[in-house]
């Protein structure tokens, strides 16, 4: 860990004012990814801005009979809420099938959605990562890659985003609330916030330098049957080999966004709309330009039978 | 004292305080973490550093150059010890590779400096601004296109690389009903909680070093070879560990780092191993690749049986012996059984938990479900047909005591086993469920081991050896030892351990911990028993030690008053005769285990496990239980999660932290039962006891991979169980 000051924000505003002016300055929430980070020399920020103090702690009702869930609303909190469990189940099942006990009590909203891959070579230092130093190259390419991206990859990058709680919020259509340095304000949906790697996968969200997450907001409830399924080789604390977010309507339509496979949340709008006719033909459009290795070619055929599974377990409860 | 015929009746028999469900007498330092551990002693008149190691990023080659410039002008940096700095050592006895010295590149994260500064986090900053400038070599790290260059390796210790019985290949070829299997099992991790970790100071040309160690002897010895000073200049303690599972059975390079370190600094220095030193910097458990082929006539009988083993190590290093139990565990006329050895450049190879066995019998144990379904017998069936009360390869020579077929047994009725169906038809919701069990086997080791008791004016007993307590239960093991030879209660002895100024013990490995440093103390106190007589005047043939009193005829005197002001001390060391060659000493058990299977995912979750074991005399049923159900519960880890993945092109593993190399969590492990055979082994030690912390790993994996097998149909040959090799042959989801 190299030395860097430390601030706390007293406003976003000053926070995305601070941030914009310090190139070498980084947001801290939770801490429960940066600070590894930051010891493993993968994040070398010079400058933290503390956010945890700003009053973005609240899930509050929107005028549309949505939810805004405030970006330092911590992902224990987010999970149990009553409003959540009962109109977002999706949410709350994928929140409390990641990480453990301990790092949800600390983690945030936002700071879940901006985690940072788990591919075993950016974590070390010693190999090349095009996303920890760009141009360097890939190991991972043609290396271990069983946990790795079999879609929405590239020549440079096939890592993963390891979030369970982004893949509720694609299936969700949330919209991703902040504030730039300037002091205006947008709304970044979901579906645009991870960027996939292309040539530049050390550019990973929408964000621009200084823009501040402040809140996620989710549209009016989507009825259906909620279900995330986590497949993972391990019970507990293990991050997806594949996971399925779905939300399915009494007459088998829906929605589903998929984790595990791709550079960020995974959905195909042909997807859904195939979703009635079955899993097949929802994983094949899902899955329709993977470019799986080897070692993770499996992951292809476990998402069209967590799917088909999911799908069964709606029929079997309606 | 030497253990040179069977045992007869002796004080241990009384079984007044030995053989009871004592809790361990270090628990409450435990658990409210009062008990120090290696990088936790602290003085606070003591100005430590900081050592924070630079790992190899090249797995084989030589460093050409390296420049430390920065480093050492980095805020808080006090010096920097390279590689270079301290040249090519003399490596220990019991190393494998390098630890800290000289150009050469053995193996990824190969520690070449050492950087020490006042604060850990000023001193691993400091770390990543040294350059360093490599000649890469090329490396072999592919066992399986490595094996075409394996040799036969040398015997170790008595032990053949090869053994031949019989006409192997005449029977295999002839046999009624035969299997042929290839089976693999991956490079594993101890993954121990503590991370290797010492702190050394110096005195002059004397070197206290407070560290993680399995063995104080070996370390000591070796850390002296390394570091090229005389072996009595060095004081070594590790009273407690946390976990070792075999990765500090030998001197590792925090220890070498920190003398250098602390030479260099001019003061006593800290060094912890990052996590990811624990994967590539240490040792493993090496990768095989085994070929079983057993051959039966068609009522079951082994008339041919073959076990062929391949690993991979450094120059220098040794097989994975996986084929050993199969020269031991069933009957059969015509065996042969052979090892070969690769050349990798991957990190040393070295014991795990069971080293052999473990591997061994995650093959042998899925090769004999395999030829039971051929015959179509039941497992439990076809194990007690092909037992052996005796050394299959030398007839002539028995087990010391061999009650496996009563653990198969009463484990298949516990269990319920009979309730198990055919493969891939019982299905509850949305799993497919299925029963497995496999035979546990693991050889009984002695080793030498020294106590020194003594005695005090209070009537207070206290113990000193270098023994160590792995988590095992050592200190309460030996507190009741003691109090029931010298017939006080518990709370009259006192343990203290590790600490190279105690005599040599046989330390922590192999499982022969408990049977043998139990032992060293009993003939501590046979000595310390002797004293006390010839000091009150008794003829020791009738003496009694009971109630903290001593007691011949009609007198009755209390101990306290025994030992008089100045007290009294008995010490010596258990050797070992020949009844381990005269006898084949092996303890027995069976696994019994029911696995779901996601029916969609292929997903394998436990839902109850078995284990009943045969290992003698059990001198306390709590802490040998707490040995069986964490050794159950690392062989579900080896079942279906663990693997140390390797990149075949760069040289290392790649998953070097814990949430890469996945070992089982609370969540994976299902309601467990251990059930100990009431016996005892006479020929194994006075005690009567054998050792039973690796058992409990020998066979579990197996068992799950034959649940899997019955749940699915679907069987996996290679570890771990993993969902990736079994959804392409699951049914299709409707």
């Amino acid at each position: 860990m190299r030395a860097f000051t430390f601030e706390r924000a007293e406003s976003v505003r000053a926070a995305a004012e601070s941030a914009s002016n310090n190139p070498e300055a980084k947001f801290i929430a939770g801490g429960t990814n940066l600070l590894d980070l930051m010891k493993l020399e993968i994040e070398v920020p010079t400058h933290l801005i503390d956010v945890n103090g700003l009053g973005l702690d609240k899930i509050e009702v929107t005028s549309e009979g949505g939810l805004r869930i405030g970006a330092m609303v911590r992902n224990t909190d987010l999970a149990s809420h009553e409003t959540v469990r009962r109109d977002y189940g999706l949410l709350s099942r994928a929140l409390v099938a990641g990480a453990s006990g301990q790092l949800r009590n600390k983690a945030t909203t936002a700071g879940n959605l901006l985690q940072r891959t788990r591919c075993p070579y950016f974590y070390d230092t010693a190999q090349s990562c095009n996303k920890r130093m760009p141009g360097s190259g890939c190991s991972a390419i043609g290396g271990v890659t069983r946990q790795l991206g079999v879609i929405g990859t590239s020549e440079a990058c096939i890592a993963t985003h390891p979030s369970d709680m982004a893949v509720a919020m694609r299936a969700l259509d949330a919209v991703v609330e902040t504030t730039r340095p300037d002091g205006t304000n947008r709304s970044i949906p979901i579906s645009d916030f991870h960027h996939l790697p292309g040539d530049s996968p050390h550019i990973e969200t929408a964000l621009e330098k200084g823009e501040m997450i402040t809140a996620v907001t989710l549209p009016k409830p989507a009825g259906g049957m909620h279900i995330y399924r986590k497949v993972r080789d391990r019970a507990s604390y293990a991050f997806a080999l594949v996971s399925i977010g779905a939300i399915i309507q009494a007459d088998g339509t829906g929605r589903v966004a998929v984790g595990g496979v791709a550079p960020k949340p995974w959905r195909v709008d042909a997807a859904d709309a195939a979703l009635a006719k079955g899993a097949k033909a929802a994983c094949a459009e899902l899955m329709a330009d993977a470019r799986p290795t080897d070692d993770n070619r499996f992951k292809i055929a476990l998402v069209e039978r967590t799917l088909a599974a999911v799908i069964e377990e709606t029929r079997d409860k309606p | 004292m030497k253990f040179e015929k069977p045992a007869t009746t002796n004080p241990i028999d009384n079984l007044t305080v030995v053989g009871k469900p004592i809790h361990r007498i270090d628990g409450e330092l435990k658990t409210t973490g009062r008990a120090k551990y290696a990088y936790e002693w602290h003085d606070p008149d003591i100005d430590y550093a900081y050592g924070y190691p630079l790992g190899s990023s090249i797995a084989k080659g030589r460093i050409r150059s390296m420049d430390t410039a920065a480093a050492k002008k980095s805020p808080g940096v006090i010096s920097v010890v390279t590689a270079l700095d301290v040249g090519k050592r003399d490596l220990g006895s019991k190393n494998t590779a390098n630890l800290f010295g000289g150009d050469e590149v053995q193996h990824y994260h190969q520690a070449i400096a050492i950087v020490v500064a006042a604060t850990f986090e000023q001193a691993r900053a400091a770390s990543a601004l040294i350059k360093v400038d490599y000649a890469v070599g090329e490396g072999v790290f592919d066992l399986s296109t490595a094996t075409k260059d394996a040799k036969k390796p040398k015997a170790e210790g008595g032990t053949e690389p090869d053994s031949s019985v019989g006409d192997f290949e005449g029977a295999f070829a002839n046999a009624a009903v035969k299997l042929d299997a290839t089976y693999t099992t991956p490079d594993q991790s101890h993954a121990m909680m503590e991370p290797f970790a010492s702190i050394a100071a110096w005195n002059g040309d004397e070197l206290t070093v407070w560290t993680s160690s399995q063995m104080i002897d070996w370390w000591r010895t070796d850390l002296a070879t390394t570091l090229g000073i005389d072996k009595e200049k060095i004081h070594l303690m590790s009273p407690f560990i946390g976990g070792g599972f075999g990765g500090k059975l030998f001197l590792r390079s925090d220890a070498v780092m920190a003398a250098f370190a602390a030479k260099a600094a001019g003061r006593p220095v800290k060094v912890a191993l990052p996590r990811p030193f624990l994967v590539n910097n240490a040792t493993h458990r090496p990768a095989t690749i085994q070929r079983i082929r057993i051959g039966a006539t068609r009522d079951g009988k082994i008339t041919a049986i073959g076990h062929e083993s391949w690993s991979g190590d450094l120059p220098g290093g040794q097989p994975e012996t996986a084929v050993m139990q199969t020269r031991l565990l069933y009957a059969g006329e015509n065996r042969m059984t052979a090892m070969r050895l690769a050349t990798l450049d991957l990190p040393e190879g070295n014991s795990m938990r069971a080293p052999g066995e473990a591997p061994g019998l995650m093959a042998l144990e899925i090769a004999i479900d395999e030829i039971a379904v051929k015959l179509g017998m039941d497992p439990v069936e076809f194990r007690i047909l092909n037992d052996t009360q005796v050394d299959p390869e030398k007839p002539g020579r028995n087990f010391s005591h061999r009650n496996l077929v009563g653990c198969l047994t009463l484990g298949a009725e516990k269990f319920g086993w009979n309730a198990r169906g055919k493969p891939g038809t019982k299905r509850e919701g949305g799993q497919f469920i299925g029963l497995g069990m496999a035979a546990a086997f693991r050889n009984n080791l002695v080793m030498p081991s020294g106590a020194r008791v003594k005695l005090d004016a209070r009537g207070d007993i206290t113990v000193e050896t270098d023994m160590t307590d792995i988590g095992t239960g050592s200190y309460t093991i030996l507190a009741q030892t003691a109090a029931e030879m010298m017939g006080v209660p518990m709370e009259k002895v006192g343990v203290h351990l590790g600490d190279s100024r105690f005599p040599v013990s046989s330390g922590s490995g192999g499982q022969f911990g408990a049977n043998s440093s139990t032992s060293g103390v009993y003939a501590a106190c046979v000595k310390l028993r002797e004293a006390v007589a010839q000091k009150l005047g008794f003829n020791s043939q009738d003496i009694e030690f009971a109630n903290g009193e001593v007691r011949s005829d009609n007198r009755v005197v209390p101990l306290s008053q025994a030992a008089g002001p100045e007290g009294l001390v008995g010490e010596d060391t258990m050797q070992w005769g020949d009844l381990e060659k005269t006898y084949q000493q092996s303890t027995f058990g069976a696994h019994f285990v029911e696995v779901g299977v996601d029916v969609a995912t292929g997903e394998v979750r436990l839902k109850r496990m078995l284990a009943v074991c045969a290992a003698g005399r059990i001198l306390n049923p709590i802490t040998a239980r707490s040995q069986v159900i964490g050794a159950m519960t690392m062989g579900a880890g080896l079942a279906l999660s663990e693997e140390l993945s390797v990149d075949k092109r760069r040289g290392f593993f790649v998953n070097h932290d814990l949430a890469g190399y996945e070992v089982a969590v609370h969540a994976d492990i299902p309601h467990q039962d251990v059930i100990f055979m009431d016996e005892t082994d006479p020929i194994s030690s006075p005690m009567k006891a054998k050792g039973v912390g690796e058992l409990g790993l020998c066979g579990v994996s197996a068992a799950i991979a034959n649940a899997v097998y019955n749940a699915t149909g679907i069987r996996v040959r290679d570890y771990p169980v993993t969902l990736d090799k079994l959804i392409h042959e699951l049914p299709e989801v409707a």
